[in-house]
């Protein structure tokens, strides 16, 4: 049976909206919001991780080469990353 | 073994909470709640009580606190008043919500402005659709028995509400009364300790208090509805449990001479008291009266209000609130519109009396049932008045 994304009915709510599932935030994938989304140009990056740091929803990770890249499925692209990103290596391009 | 005691209200208030193995309060002091804010600190700070009593800063820290507690599992316990309960007004709806089985007593006391520190409704009115159980007490006896069972009722599974107990500010709070203290060892047979639905634990991690999408949102808000409405079938059935043990009655409409009667008059808390001795008077000058009081504000309870009521010919409903740009006082807003649908109804009059610490005494029923009688008779139809104001 496929799993519900909500209840159905009012008479299927968890008393008090309850969740008993640890970290369920993580099936609502907040990436569908973006209208941009941040591209890296390595050879800009100096590594300093300013982005990791700011990114206000913890997508930010870095691969093994040492560069930084977004999880598409969580990033809003709210664009901070390349606001503060001082090397100027991130770029916000236009979903589509 | 019970025992009978002259207390002050208040302090018998604390005194009940004592008994109800609470693990946890948080409560600011506030006139006229200081007493129990006061006794309820020196019962813990004097060990009498294995609880943890936490200062705070206001009363929207204090319900917050004790809503946080009651999330891990604990029985908990506040009481504020007046300016006190809308400073909390914003948690309120959200304790209600969570479904955490929040006790609070509310000393009823009029609201800002002008700057008033006497009894009145005006306070617990505005917290009407916050989704808590809401009671009210007719004297000290009421008080400490009230106070017991709404633990048992809040924490019931089939409730997980808050319950906020309301007790007329100075009128009973500060008024000495004999007062019979049930013995402890039958109340911790009425009132066990508390089997929380859920808790929060890091060994067991769940959400409380999360995110509700336009999706969920009317599904979560009518469960709550009907969460509060399912209420009322714990809240008859711990009353009876009570009555068995301790012998004491209680209902969500109690009736005084109201049977046979063709004008009801309505109040609640304190005032219903000095409300009978005027029934008693205005029978021995031949009118047909009864008195209608209200034990139970929210859930509403409709079929036994409009049982109550249906055989009379006028209801004289008394509010201690106003409900600026309406069509009445509160109360009345409520009953009128319960009773549009029914066949068999009243004229129901409504009369805003006692605002603000203004005595009401019996003559002042009397003068209420007496006037509204002489209306009733010629079938005229009022508007709301406020009885006794000036000019």
């Amino acid at each position: 049976m496929k799993k519900k994304k909500w209840p159905e009915t009012w008479q299927e709510m968890n008393p008090g909206c309850m969740v008993f599932e640890p970290a369920s935030a993580r099936s609502y994938l907040t990436g569908s919001w973006k209208a941009q989304r941040p591209v890296w140009d390595d050879s800009k990056c100096i590594k300093c991780g300013i982005c990791y740091i700011f990114c206000p929803e913890g997508c930010v990770s870095q691969d093994e080469k040492g560069f930084f890249r977004a999880d598409l499925d969580y990033c809003k692209g709210c664009g901070i990353c390349a606001h503060e990103c001082w090397p100027g290596a991130i770029e916000m391009v236009e979903e589509g | 073994m019970a025992k009978r005691v002259g207390m002050e209200v208040g302090i018998a208030a604390a005194e009940a909470v004592g008994m109800c193995n609470i693990d946890m309060a948080a409560v600011y002091p506030i006139t006229p709640q200081s007493h129990i804010a006061e006794h309820l600190s020196e019962i813990v700070a004097d060990g009498r009580i294995d609880a943890e009593f936490v200062t705070v800063e206001s009363e929207h820290t204090s319900i917050s606190c004790v809503s946080g507690a009651s999330a891990t599992g604990a029985r908990v316990y506040t009481a504020t008043s007046s300016q006190g309960l809308l400073y909390m007004h914003e948690i309120l709806p959200i304790v209600s919500a969570m479904r955490l089985p929040v006790v609070m007593a509310n000393a009823n006391r009029a609201i800002s402005g002008p700057i008033n520190i006497w009894n009145d409704h005006s306070d617990i009115m505005p917290q009407r659709d916050a989704g808590w159980v809401v009671f009210f007490a007719d004297n000290g006896q009421e008080v400490v028995d009230m106070t017991i069972q709404s633990f048992k009722i809040a924490e019931d599974d089939d409730v997980m509400l808050p319950v906020c107990l309301n007790m007329d500010g100075f009128q009973l709070t500060h008024t000495v009364e004999l007062i019979e203290f049930p013995d402890q060892k039958k109340v911790d047979k009425f009132l066990p300790p508390r089997k929380p639905f859920a808790t929060l634990h890091p060994d067991n991690p769940i959400s409380m208090g999360t995110l509700g999408m336009p999706e969920i949102y009317a599904e979560s808000r009518k469960s709550q509805d009907e969460a509060l409405k399912n209420s009322k079938k714990t809240i008859l059935k711990v009353w009876d449990e009570w009555e068995k043990m301790f012998g004491r009655s209680y209902k969500p409409v109690e009736t005084y001479l109201a049977e046979d009667a063709e004008i009801l008059l309505l109040t609640m808390g304190s005032m219903s008291e000095t409300a009978e001795i005027a029934i008693d008077e205005l029978r021995k000058k031949g009118l047909s009266v009864g008195l209608v009081k209200l034990r139970l504000w929210r859930p509403f309870p409709f079929e036994e209000l409009k049982a109550a009521v249906k055989k009379a010919k006028l209801l004289i409903v008394t509010d201690r609130a106003v409900s600026f740009g309406g069509s009445g006082g509160p109360v009345f807003i409520e009953i009128k519109s319960a009773l549009y649908h029914e066949k068999e109804r009243p004229l129901v009059y409504n009369s805003i009396i006692g605002l603000g610490g203004r005595d009401v005494q019996v003559t002042d029923f009397m003068k209420i049932v007496e006037d509204a009688a002489k209306a009733g008779e010629k079938g005229i139809i009022r508007d709301y008045e406020f009885y006794g104001v000036r000019g």
